[in-house]
């Protein structure tokens, strides 16, 4: 096989914050650059990945079915939660809108679950299958994952603006804040994945 | 080889390994997220309150997740839920209660939709016109629990706990007080009307009021309750006089109360107590009526101006009021008497009656013996009369009388009600008089006096046409004739006319002539015998003088 060597096989190591190839014919703990902790893969890929994403999970839940924002229009206030909104806004004709929702604080998230646990299933059973695919899809869950914060940010510039006392006044619920976390967490567990796990076809070079 | 040897004790390392790899501390993201959850879910278990329907007639105000319910203005629930019930004529709201509001399953707890009303007695409920409507509750007493409740059309006026008390009122009929009309007291709103309904039979109203702690305490057994609604127009010796609760009294209807003045041993009412309700304060504050007695008039007169509720008076003192007026068809005279029934009350005589009891040893309770007594005063002349109480409005009232002259009438002690003779009114005899003094004037002669008056006036006019034109001319000569008399006499008097001379000249001689004779009588006087022997010769002058002169 003609093929130019790995870096496993000449026993270099990527220093993931300066980016220098390091010797680890005799296993370096950091990196005679700058000193950053040296790895071959990423420490602890799939089981952060998992934690971090069923962690996520659980979020999920409250993050949709507690409210996230309560409006308080002429003293009668609603709370409402992520899909009400999107249902308001579909049931005023804003479909736009209630579409933009919709995609960035509902799909965009599930997305990212199906995607995830998709990579983390076939990595774990070292499939071979559909393997730029899955690459590219890492790449789009990485892209994506900013997006979710979306949401967030809209309730924490609406609450802060919002404040006319008795005429309209927002407030923030705590499903904004368990939303929140389930974009922090999808993060992180797309972040500790790494995706060179994919390629990867051997078992000792899997364990290492 | 010495290298890989040396190698061989550091796997110290894969040691640290698979420590780390037993457990690795990121697990406890997952777990404190599943944690959180768990509380999550603990949490809004323990917080589920009760769950309840309340059934309402309309929806109107009420959408799901939006309307809360609340007590004291603190929310203590929330409906979920809005459909109709299921045969369609009502609207199921579902309300989920929190945990702390579980005194409102109480099967007497109410309901009601709190929106913006506007009545005469104010404005409520102003602030859910931008907040929208609400659920308004009041937990109940019992200590039997229930799932669904009947909402309530209007705010209940008393929430329950609040310290008064309940008194049942009855009237004839509701006058214009409604819910939430005020009970005064010296003028003081200390509560409120809180229902009324029809009494079983429908012959009259119960109306249930409530007055707030501490003021119950000044609703005594002797109290009075009145309605005050509206203004009173007194028309007395003084004038006028308005008397009026308050301006909303006049427009939603009020009730008043007060014990008369002298009211002893008076003791305060019990909870639930029933008064009778009185149609103005003048009433309530009377004496009490006693019990009353119906008679029946009969009278052969028109009655203009006689009304339902006119007064019957005893002698001038007020004991009833007429109840009907009743035209009837008399079959054998063919006439149209008028049947006026009359209401009075014994005991408004006061002190004649229970004197007049005590002396005729009279049950009040008898009717027949009550009969009787009425059949003697017929008999010693009671009559009822019409009389003309404003003579301006015509307004006529009952009053009963002894008229000794009246022609005797057969009493009936066995008629029900009663029946007392009447005479005519002090109008219509008057009329009747005045009618009989007309129809003698209608009886003279009027017209042949006329004729004759006619006929003299004619001659005298003859006559003085007959005097005009020859007595008048004849008078004209006459008067010339005596104005010439005049004249010529005139002149005869005149001061220097012959004649006058000549009268002057007269009377000096009559003058003289009066003078020798007194002076003759003087002589004779003196002298008698002269008259018979002449006078003497040598007589003196002066004897002939006068004797006055001596």
């Amino acid at each position: 096989m003609s093929r130019p060597p790995r870096a496993a096989e000449l026993n270099l190591v990527l220093c993931h914050a300066c980016g220098m190839a390091c010797d680890n014919s005799n296993q370096p703990h950091d990196c005679e650059r700058c000193g950053a902790p040296l790895h071959a893969h990423k420490p602890d890929s799939l089981t952060r990945t998992w934690a971090y994403l069923i962690a996520s999970l659980v979020f999920y839940i409250p993050a949709n079915l507690l409210p996230v924002m309560n409006t308080t229009l002429f003293g009668s206030g609603a709370d409402s939660t992520i899909m009400s909104g999107v249902m308001e806004f579909w049931e005023h004709g804003a479909w736009d809108i209630a579409l933009i929702i919709f995609i960035a604080s509902i799909a965009v998230p599930a997305t990212k679950f199906v995607a995830l646990a998709l990579l983390l299933i076939t990595v774990q059973r070292r499939s071979t299958w559909a393997q730029s695919q899955r690459a590219r899809l890492f790449r789009f869950v990485e892209l994506i994952g900013y997006w979710s914060m979306l949401d967030v940010l809209v309730v924490a510039l609406v609450a802060a603006l919002v404040k006319f006392q008795a005429l309209g006044d927002i407030e923030p619920r705590p499903g904004i804040l368990f939303f929140g976390m389930v974009v922090v967490l999808t993060m992180l567990a797309a972040m500790s994945f790494d995706p060179r796990l994919i390629w990867q076809r051997d078992k000792e070079q899997a364990d290492d | 080889m010495t290298d890989t040897r040396q190698d061989s004790p550091q796997p110290g390392q894969p040691g640290v390994k698979t420590r780390r790899f037993s457990i690795s501390l990121v697990w406890i993201v997952p777990l404190v997220a599943v944690l959180v959850g768990l509380s999550l879910v603990v949490h809004n278990v323990m917080q589920q309150g009760p769950t309840i329907e309340i059934t309402f007639k309309t929806g109107q105000g009420l959408e799901a997740n939006k309307t809360a319910v609340k007590y004291r203005n603190v929310v203590i629930g929330q409906v979920t839920a809005v459909e109709l019930s299921k045969d369609q004529k009502s609207v199921t709201a579902t309300v989920k209660l929190v945990k702390q509001a579980d005194n409102f399953t109480r099967v007497d707890s109410k309901f009601w939709v709190v929106r913006a009303r506007i009545g005469a007695g104010g404005v409520s409920g102003i602030d859910t016109l931008l907040s929208g409507d609400f659920i308004g509750a009041d937990s109940g007493e019992s200590n039997t629990r229930a799932k669904a409740f009947i909402g309530l059309e209007s705010p209940p006026p008393i929430t329950y706990g609040e310290p008064g008390k309940r008194f049942f009122l009855h009237a004839s009929d509701l006058g214009s007080l409604g819910v939430g009309s005020p009970v005064y007291y010296r003028k003081i709103p200390v509560g409120q009307v809180v229902a009324y309904g029809l009494d079983e039979n429908g012959k009259g109203v119960s109306i249930e009021v409530f007055i707030n702690s501490p003021n119950d305490a000044f609703v005594t057994d002797n109290t009075r309750f009145w309605n005050a609604s509206g203004v009173d127009v007194e028309v007395g010796a003084n004038g006028f006089a308005f008397r009026t609760e308050s301006l909303s009294s006049v427009i939603v209807g009020g009730i008043a109360f007060r014990a008369p003045d002298y009211s002893p041993d008076d003791q305060v009412a019990a909870e639930d107590r029933q008064f009778e309700l009185f149609d103005d304060r003048a009433r309530a504050l009377a004496p009490p009526h006693g019990k009353a007695q119906y008679l029946s008039l009969r009278f052969d007169q028109a009655l203009r101006g006689l009304k339902v509720g006119a007064p019957v008076e005893f002698l001038g003192v007020e004991i009833g009021s007429v109840v009907s007026v009743n035209l009837d068809f008399d079959v054998e005279k063919r006439t149209f008497p008028v049947n006026v029934g009359i209401v009075i009350y014994p005991q408004r005589l006061g002190r004649a009656h229970t004197k007049l009891l005590k002396a005729l040893n009279h049950d009040p309770d008898d009717e027949k013996a009550a009969a009787q007594l009425l059949g003697s005063f017929v008999d010693n002349g009671l009559r009822a009369q019409a009389r003309s109480g404003n003579l301006l409005t015509g307004q006529l009232y009952i009053a009963l009388d002894f008229d000794p002259k009246a022609p005797k009438v057969v009493f009936d002690p066995t008629a029900r009600p009663i029946t007392i003779p009447t005479v005519p009114g002090s109008l219509e005899q008057l009329q009747e008089q005045f009618q009989v003094m007309v129809e003698r004037l209608n009886r003279l002669p009027i017209e042949r006096i006329a004729n004759n008056l006619d006929a003299n006036l004619v001659e005298l006019r003859k006559g003085l046409q007959q005097f005009n034109s020859r007595t008048l001319p004849g008078v004209q000569g006459t008067l010339q004739e005596v104005s010439k008399t005049l004249q010529s006499a005139n002149s005869t008097l005149a001061e220097d006319s012959p004649q006058r001379e000549q009268l002057t000249q007269t009377l000096d001689e009559l003058g003289r002539m009066s003078r020798s004779l007194r002076e003759l009588a003087d002589y004779l006087g003196r002298n008698p015998e002269s008259l018979l022997r002449g006078r003497p010769k040598d007589a003196p002058a002066d004897s002939l003088k006068p004797s006055s002169r001596n």
